[in-house]
């Protein structure tokens, strides 16, 4: 009989039945996110349901992101509704301002080893860099959650990608989760879990293996999960008091597939407007202008990732006339963080926007959007037409280094040339 | 199964749920019927106009990619139309569409042309009146067809108060 792999594993262990690949399971759930973005339709579906009173409440976060700062009536009409129903049932809610609901997750310690947490946010599966299966739903499932506890899944078969040796300089997690995409395709891992394994994990540091696991819906993928390691346990400590248990996969798990990615092969990569599958190899866009660059959103917006793009910066000895450089930290952690050790006021005085740490500009629903004809380069995770806010503006994403070359420049740049 | 018949709105390959109702739009109105007048705006800004009740979609590979957001079913639903027709969808958008009542049907769905009337009686197959080609989409399962047969996830908790497979 053959092995288990980590999906199937943390299934079985939360809906207490023997789960295979294919078979539809009741689990229960550790943790559930909502955001402005889809609460509001959850609390209706919630009321609509006969909900009375939250299942568990500990279980619920509710997180302001998408609306960051409120501009209208709407939707500080929205916002009022959330925190009155966070109150009322003693769900914890964290405030505008605070951060992306993603990172605010991680960083609270909410997403554990071997534990299931959805998010009604795609955007959920980056969890899976804790060794947690972290999945996207909507709102009605969210309303169904908090009735009820629980939600129906199938178990994913699993794609393994197998990563091996260490990412050459000028080269990032970014890179590499880019190449997948190329490779899988936009729906490439559709109904699939991708399963990172192989001797490269252990190189990837646990900002490294979000930025892969937020990608992997981006092929279609229900989660994109990691072993955990020595790494892992090192980022929760200090985060949670809750014990958990990791789960690794079994040497003979069965997988639909096995793909291998050779980091030390590999180059920048960028993807083109308007599909993040669009990708190339970001010498092959080299020269393209851009005149916004965006660096921020739950894929590229941690401390690492400003760091990265400020050497690029400096080296290339700032921004170029005529671009515009927006940055929005992740959270009020990463933003404290980069205001005491410097990043901050550097970004500034290279002429940066900086924005509320929330979802910003990515999602098109707050902070800066670019104008008619505009060209973007991000580090977010999608790239579709309008995504931004304007349908007639193009957005390129790539690393974050690769995005401070290009506003040096004001030409899509490889970040080797400018750190050279 | 409801019975269906329709004429079939052709959309292509990896339609993401920003080109299906824009997010900015969201943040006025949640309600499907202010929110379908700007069905597909930025794919075609003639065709929420044109859409007539009991119209199905059909749609290529990956259909509702991106984000979870539910206003991209309840703003079809709101235009009325009953059921989507695609070679794949995206995880999330399939979910949704079940647990709003939106028939989201799995099958080869190359053969089909725009206007072509699709009709079921809802036994499950699908026949083109113009080829006359019949389309057997994938069987749902149960859990799923409970919850499409209740007329949605509200109805389905309203009635079971948890998940039953």
């Amino acid at each position: 009989m053959a092995g288990r792999t980590i999906s199937e594993k943390i299934l079985a262990r939360k809906s207490g039945h023997d789960a295979h690949a294919g078979d539809l399971v009741v689990c229960e759930v550790d943790c559930a996110l909502g955001t402005d973005g889809s609460v509001p339709m959850a609390l209706d579906y919630f009321k609509a349901m006969g909900g009375e009173n939250v299942r568990d409440a500990a279980r619920l976060v509710f997180a302001l992101d998408h609306y960051v700062p409120p501009t209208s009536p709407q939707t500080i009409e929205l916002h009022r509704v959330m925190r009155d129903f966070a109150r009322r049932f003693s769900v914890t809610l964290h405030e505008a301002g605070e951060g992306i609901g993603h990172q605010l997750i991680v960083e609270t310690g909410r997403a554990l080893p071997g534990g299931l947490v959805v998010g009604a946010d795609s955007h959920a599966v980056t969890y899976g860099a804790l060794n947690c299966f972290a999945t996207g739903i909507g709102s009605s499932d969210l309303a169904a959650v908090m009735l009820c506890g629980r939600i129906w899944l199938r178990v994913p078969d699993s794609i393994r990608v197998v990563l091996t040796g260490q990412l050459p300089s000028g080269v990032y997690a970014k890179d590499i989760a880019l190449a997948l995409a190329g490779m899988l395709g936009a729906d490439g891992a559709a109904y699939q879990a991708l399963e990172f394994a192989g001797p490269g994990v252990a190189t990837l540091a646990l900002e490294d293996r979000l930025v892969l696991s937020n990608l992997a819906v981006e092929m279609g993928a229900k989660t994109g999960i990691f072993p955990a390691d020595a790494e892992t346990v090192a980022y929760l400590q200090g985060r949670t008091g809750q014990a958990f248990e990791p789960v690794a996969a079994d040497p003979d798990a069965h997988y639909s597939r096995t793909v291998e990615i050779a980091l030390d092969a590999l180059t920048p990569r960028i993807a083109l407007p308007h599909l993040v599958d669009q990708v190339v190899a970001l010498e092959d866009a080299a020269g393209t202008p851009v005149q916004m660059v965006y660096l921020g959103t739950c894929t590229g917006g941690r401390l690492r990732d400003f760091h990265q793009a400020l050497a690029v910066l400096e080296a290339g000895g700032g921004v170029a006339p005529g671009v515009q450089l927006v940055v929005t930290p992740a959270s009020r952690e990463v933003r404290d963080a980069m205001a005491a050790d410097g990043t901050l006021d550097a970004l500034v005085g290279f002429g940066a926007t900086v924005v509320e740490p929330a979802c910003g500009s990515c999602c098109g629903t707050c902070g800066v959007i670019p104008g008619d004809g505009v060209s973007v380069i991000s580090t977010a995770n999608r790239n579709f037409k309008g995504r931004m806010g304007n349908a007639k503006a193009s957005i390129y994403l790539a690393s974050p280094a690769a995005c401070a070359a290009a506003a040096t420049r004001g030409v899509v740049t490889d970040p080797r040339e400018v750190s050279r | 199964m409801t019975a269906l018949r329709g004429r079939a709105r052709l959309v292509g390959d990896d339609v993401n749920t920003d080109s299906i109702i824009s997010s900015t739009r969201k943040r006025e109105s949640l309600d499907p019927a202010v929110l379908r007048q700007f069905l597909f705006e930025h794919v075609d800004p003639t065709f929420a106009a044109s859409v007539q009740t009991g119209d199905i979609l059909v749609a290529g590979k990956n259909f509702g990619c991106g984000s979870a957001m539910e206003v991209a079913v309840t703003t079809v639903l709101g235009a009325g139309i009953p059921a989507v027709l695609a070679r794949s969808f995206s995880r999330t958008y399939y979910r949704n569409a079940i647990n709003n009542g939106l028939l989201p049907l799995v099958c080869d769905t190359g053969g089909i042309r725009e206007g072509d009337i699709l009709i079921s009686d809802g036994t499950g197959a699908i026949r083109n009146e113009r080829s006359g080609e019949t389309l057997s989409p994938e069987p749902l399962p149960p859990i799923m067809l409970a919850i499409l047969r209740a007329g949605g996830l509200v109805p389905y908790m309203r009635q079971n108060g948890d998940f039953k497979l």
